[in-house]
């Protein structure tokens, strides 16, 4: 993992740069509560997955980090930003270093896929120049291997293109951290393969910091270099894939021996 | 408790669309406008009512003339149908059959598109982009919609009163011009400025209500139905209580 070297008299100390900070974060709807002091650190170019069954609050946390969801109490830090205590205009420079990939895609369903990728550009860089914006299309739609869907819609893809469509279309701005809600969900085995080796292709090429939200046990296994397991919303079960697998927590046996 | 949590929600949804307006009139005014959208929108109301309000006018002038003309006519006073007609049309009818009309043919469009998009997450994809969601999906259609009704119902009541004289025309002969000009004289500047005023008041409504709904659409496919129905629903009122008001203060000028 890639650090950063900070001199300080005549030693120099090795700190991995914290991209994300999530200090006691709690989240209730209603008399439920699905977050409970919810503790986490991502460092710089590190692969986060959480992991949990449907229903721990997964979503609810990555929703969260992008303030789709404010919490209750808490704080999160997000690249130099505190969410929790952030204007709009901040909160949208936030978002531009930020990549969220749905887990439904979420593509505009009345735009083609070159005009999916065109939306962010225009309206975020005001790149108007058509050569321009036809040439990042096409690299971001290589990456992903699908620049042959040029002028298709969403719905004349499969699941697994627009899951992939969905990733070029945050990789387009170049973010810094990018965040996947359930990547492999409702995909055959083969291609929730290839959509793994997408993300660790993304790391490597764009430097990205990245969380993975997940109940795919070899999603985990394949992408991630810490996994923090949610049980009951809390996030007390950290480690490598490897550590957790071997815990004695009762829950966390049976997801991972199922 | 229950009537607590009626009490709540009222209040709740009374705070959002305060918030809705205020947003819309803050960003309605505020750079970067959203031109290429408005126009798209402004495009897409047009072509999607022209056809429905254009048999709907026609009908409703012919239906009204023939209706007037025995009233009329039993006190000898045929000659005062285009009069009476042009009146009931550019004050009253033209607004009104094309406010209906826009609120169940684009009110509720506007909202089964958005709730559709928030169901599907794709206006949280828009946000989490930082693409300003707002301004280009709902600041956009409001101001179509304002726009674009005014010039619907200039449409309608022109439709109309072409319906109007064709029935007028097959009584007694009257002919295009004498027709036009009865019309003319009958109908004054206040009368063509509240009905224009009126209509713009009708899209701005049906606007934000078809957007509100859909924008704050509950998840799931019930909530797309739901977010359409109220457009509808709730826009259709609005018309006439904005109608009434504006009506009464009419009153009070003339």
């Amino acid at each position: 993992m890639p650090n950063t070297a900070v001199e300080n008299d005549n030693t120099i100390s090795i700190h991995p740069k914290k991209m994300i900070e999530i200090i006691d974060v709690c989240k209730s709807f209603d008399e439920r509560q699905i977050l409970k002091n919810i503790n986490l650190t991502v460092y710089d170019k590190e692969n986060l997955v959480v992991l949990g069954r449907s229903g721990t609050g997964k979503s609810v946390l990555i929703k969260c980090m992008v303030g789709l969801l404010t919490p209750d109490s808490g704080s999160i830090k997000i690249l130099d930003y505190n969410l929790t205590a952030i204007n709009k205009e901040e909160l949208n420079e936030l978002r531009l270093q930020v990549g969220f990939s749905f887990q439904g895609s979420a593509l505009y369903d009345s735009m083609s896929v070159k005009e999916n990728l065109e939306f962010p550009l225009k309206r975020n860089l005001a790149i108007y120049e058509r050569q321009k914006l036809h040439e990042l299309v096409i690299a971001a739609l290589q990456d992903v291997g699908l620049e042959h869907t040029l002028n298709l819609y969403p719905a004349e893809l499969s699941g697994g293109m627009k899951k992939r469509i969905g990733i070029a279309r945050t990789l387009i701005l170049n973010p810094k951290i990018m965040l996947y809600d359930e990547p492999t969900s409702g995909l055959d085995p083969i291609t929730s393969g290839e959509i793994n080796e997408l993300i660790l292709k993304v790391r490597e090429k764009y430097n990205t910091t990245s969380v993975i939200i997940t109940h795919d046990i070899s999603c985990a296994r394949e992408v991630s270099d810490k996994v923090v397991a949610l049980v009951n919303g809390e996030s007390t079960l950290q480690g490598t894939f490897d550590e957790l697998k071997k815990s004695e927590n009762s829950e966390l046996k049976q997801f991972f021996n199922y | 408790m229950a009537k607590i949590g009626t009490v709540k929600e009222i209040l709740i949804t009374t705070a959002e669309v305060y918030d809705f307006c205020k947003e819309f009139f803050v960003k309605a005014f505020t750079p970067p406008f959203e031109a290429k959208e408005i126009i798209k929108q402004c495009f897409s109301i047009g072509n999607k009512s022209f056809l429905l309000i254009s048999f709907t006018s026609l009908l409703a002038g012919v239906v009204f003339t023939k209706q007037s003309q025995p009233s009329l006519s039993s006190f000898g006073a045929e000659s005062w149908l285009p009069s009476l007609v042009s009146q009931a049309v550019v004050r009253s009818l033209g607004p009104l059959i094309t406010g209906l009309i826009c609120a169940g043919k684009f009110g509720s469009n506007m909202g089964a598109e958005l709730g559709s998009m928030r169901v599907t997450e794709q206006i949280d994809a828009m946000e989490v982009s930082g693409t300003r969601p707002f301004s280009y999906l709902v600041v956009s259609r409001v101001i179509a919609s304002t726009f674009m009704l005014p010039i619907l119902v200039i449409y309608s009541d022109a439709v109309a009163l072409f319906g109007s004289f064709i029935m007028v025309n097959s009584f007694n002969d009257t002919g295009l011009l004498l027709f036009l000009n009865e019309v003319s004289v009958s109908i004054t500047y206040l009368d063509i400025g509240s009905s224009l005023i009126k209509s713009a008041l009708f899209g701005l409504s049906i606007g934000l209500i078809g957007c509100f709904a859909g924008y704050h659409s509950e998840k799931g496919t019930t909530g797309v139905g739901k977010a359409a129905n109220t457009a509808v629903v709730v826009s259709m009122f609005s018309i006439f209580i904005i109608d009434i008001i504006i009506l009464q203060f009419l009153n009070l000028v003339r």
